[in-house]
């Protein structure tokens, strides 16, 4: 008997701690299905009294909700997509060919970590602005279509390929083009995903730099919008649930969906320092 | 075989990217912090002056900047321990032997590091309502007063601290797990042969093989801390009376409201040293308790 006890602490204590973490969403989830006004109650409804999809409908209608999840959808897609390329060919460069300065540069890209996203911000508004991309995908997209931090992880993943196997190939009279699509990249399908997971969700969630760029409502990505939203619409809680949902949910069913690509990239980032 | 230019055709393309949009831009930010870069400039680029430190000094001078390093160094100092001392807390939850459905756990507990920081921040400004909020209803459950959370200087920076340590904590927690994991079991079994209580194991044979990973661990979430923008922005507006105002809000405003990007480029300077200077330090004390 005496075993068990901590044994039910230790259940116990983690059981507090997922309640906490995840009861916030849950109780998200539930307050945007409540009729308006209702959640403004005391004691706080933790169910809604009649369900409704009122929230969800008047966001689509009223509020273009629809635009700003297909912008977000786009931006997060394309950069994922673009930025895939851009990374995985350099991060392979950067394990498996040689070049002159390779080690020297690598080293200064690390060394660039350091440095704040947002010290670029406002040189990086007015390059944009001059090429006219302030109020465009472009604008948005092309500052993440290389990463740092992409590259040294495909970097440490590429290092382990043979050396011989691309050998081979060079004997055979592949060119490196063909080498890196048709050897390379398909052995670099796990950090493929894990890169595919992690900038997606990074971009999904960006806000700062989405802010500064996007101005215009057509261009604008949820976090964006909503963040306006809910200067505007501070009374209406069941309305910003829902906004809320939406712009969660997303990424939420991805995480859960690719968890174990996910987990594996903060692995490797986290031994970066 | 191997064409020579291979190797530079592959790298390229990124590094152009990083060059033009970051590279590039930060050399630039440090020159626009040596100018009078205003709203005048961006409509006429002849309106541009060169003044030296003058907007260095003109920062230095603004209360209101001293107000917003002093929020951002209460966020960062009771912020990063109290967030640190969470994720070590689940992790060794997570670790313990006795712990069951860990998969479930470690899933529930990371999920919010993933969710959007702008939505998750709207749900707690509605969690911490004064009227209608979850929290002050618990309180009164307790026994407790209501308390004006997001309205009350005093009490806006601790809720946004509690948001971002419930936001961030997962993070840390699967590092650290994973540093846990890596200790090896007959340690454990030694000290436990020898008579060592579960406490005296933390201390003695845990904590010091954790130490590197916490190190870096703790500079990581450092670093982050100080960039704190999103949550008051949508929380607070960086209120009440300036008391969630961080350095970057006070940035953003001064460069994207007001648009003085010259002195915007001087705060972010000053920022970076600032970040660049604590986790240096950070580094040095760990390395001279590592040699004690």
């Amino acid at each position: 008997m005496r075993a068990r006890l901590p044994a039910i602490g230790v259940n116990a204590a983690l059981a507090l701690l997922a309640v906490i973490a995840v009861g916030p969403l849950l109780w998200m989830l539930s307050v945007s299905f409540m009729q308006p006004g209702e959640a403004a109650a005391f004691p706080p409804p933790l169910l809604p009294a009649r369900p409704t999809l009122h929230n969800y409908v008047e966001l689509f209608t009223r509020n273009g909700v629809g635009r700003y999840l297909l912008n977000s959808l786009a931006l997060a897609g394309g950069t994922t997509l673009l930025s895939l390329l851009f990374n995985l060919a350099a991060g392979y460069a950067f394990a498996k060919l040689r070049f002159r300065g390779r080690d020297a540069l690598f080293r200064g890209l690390l060394a660039a970590l350091v440095i704040p996203a947002q010290v670029a911000m406002m040189p990086l508004f007015l390059l944009m602005k001059s090429l006219g991309l302030v109020n465009s995908y472009a604008g948005v997209v092309l500052p993440g279509l290389a990463s740092v931090f992409g590259i040294f992880l495909v970097r440490q993943y590429a290092r382990s390929i043979p050396d011989e196997l691309l050998e081979a190939a060079r004997i055979d009279g592949a060119g490196e083009v063909r080498i890196f699509f048709v050897i390379v990249l398909p052995l670099l399908k796990p950090v493929i995903a894990t890169l595919s997971i992690l900038t997606f969700l990074a971009s999904w969630n960006d806000f700062m730099w989405p802010l500064i760029v996007l101005s215009n409502q057509d261009y604008q990505t949820l976090p964006v919008a909503l963040a306006s939203l809910s200067r505007e619409h501070v009374m209406d809680n069941e309305l910003m649930m829902a906004g809320a949902v939406l712009t969660v949910v997303p990424v939420l069913a991805l995480f859960l969906a690719l968890q174990r690509h996910y987990l594996q990239g903060l692995m490797l980032g986290g031994v970066k320092g | 075989m191997k064409r020579p230019g291979a190797g530079w055709s592959f790298a390229a393309p990124a590094l152009i990217v990083i060059g033009l949009f970051f590279v590039g831009p930060v050399v630039a930010a440090l020159l626009l912090s040596f100018t009078d870069f205003d709203l005048y400039a961006l409509a006429d680029p002849h309106n541009l002056r060169l003044v030296g430190l003058r907007n260095y000094v003109d920062v230095l001078q603004t209360p209101l900047f001293w107000q917003a390093l002093g929020n951002t160094l209460y966020f960062v100092g009771i912020g990063v321990p109290l967030s640190l001392l969470v994720s070590l807390g689940a992790a060794l939850l997570l670790d313990s032997r006795l712990a069951r459905c860990k998969p479930f756990f470690r899933t529930a507990l990371f999920a919010p590091v993933v969710t959007t920081i702008v939505a998750v921040a709207v749900v707690f400004r509605y969690l911490f309502h004064t009227r209608y909020g979850l929290v002050n209803y618990g309180l009164g459950w307790l026994g407790l007063e209501p308390i004006d959370w997001l309205g009350d200087a005093a009490w806006s920076m601790p809720t946004i601290i509690l948001f971002a340590v419930w936001k961030n904590f997962g993070y840390n927690m699967i590092i650290l797990l994973a540093g846990l994991q890596a200790i090896p079991q007959e340690l454990h079994e030694a000290a436990r042969i020898d008579g060592a209580g579960s406490w005296q194991r933390l201390r003695h044979i845990t904590l010091p093989l954790l130490a590197p990973t916490l190190l870096v661990v703790s500079i990581i979430t450092v670093a982050g801390y100080f960039q704190l923008f999103a949550e008051p922005y949508v929380m607070t507006r960086g209120g009440p009376l300036q008391s969630t105002t961080s350095v970057l809000y006070f940035m953003y405003e001064e460069g994207f409201k007001w648009w003085n990007l010259g002195r915007a480029s001087a705060i972010a300077f000053l920022l970076f040293v600032l970040i660049l200077a604590v986790t240096s330090l950070l580094l040095r004390l760990s390395r001279r308790w590592g040699a004690a």
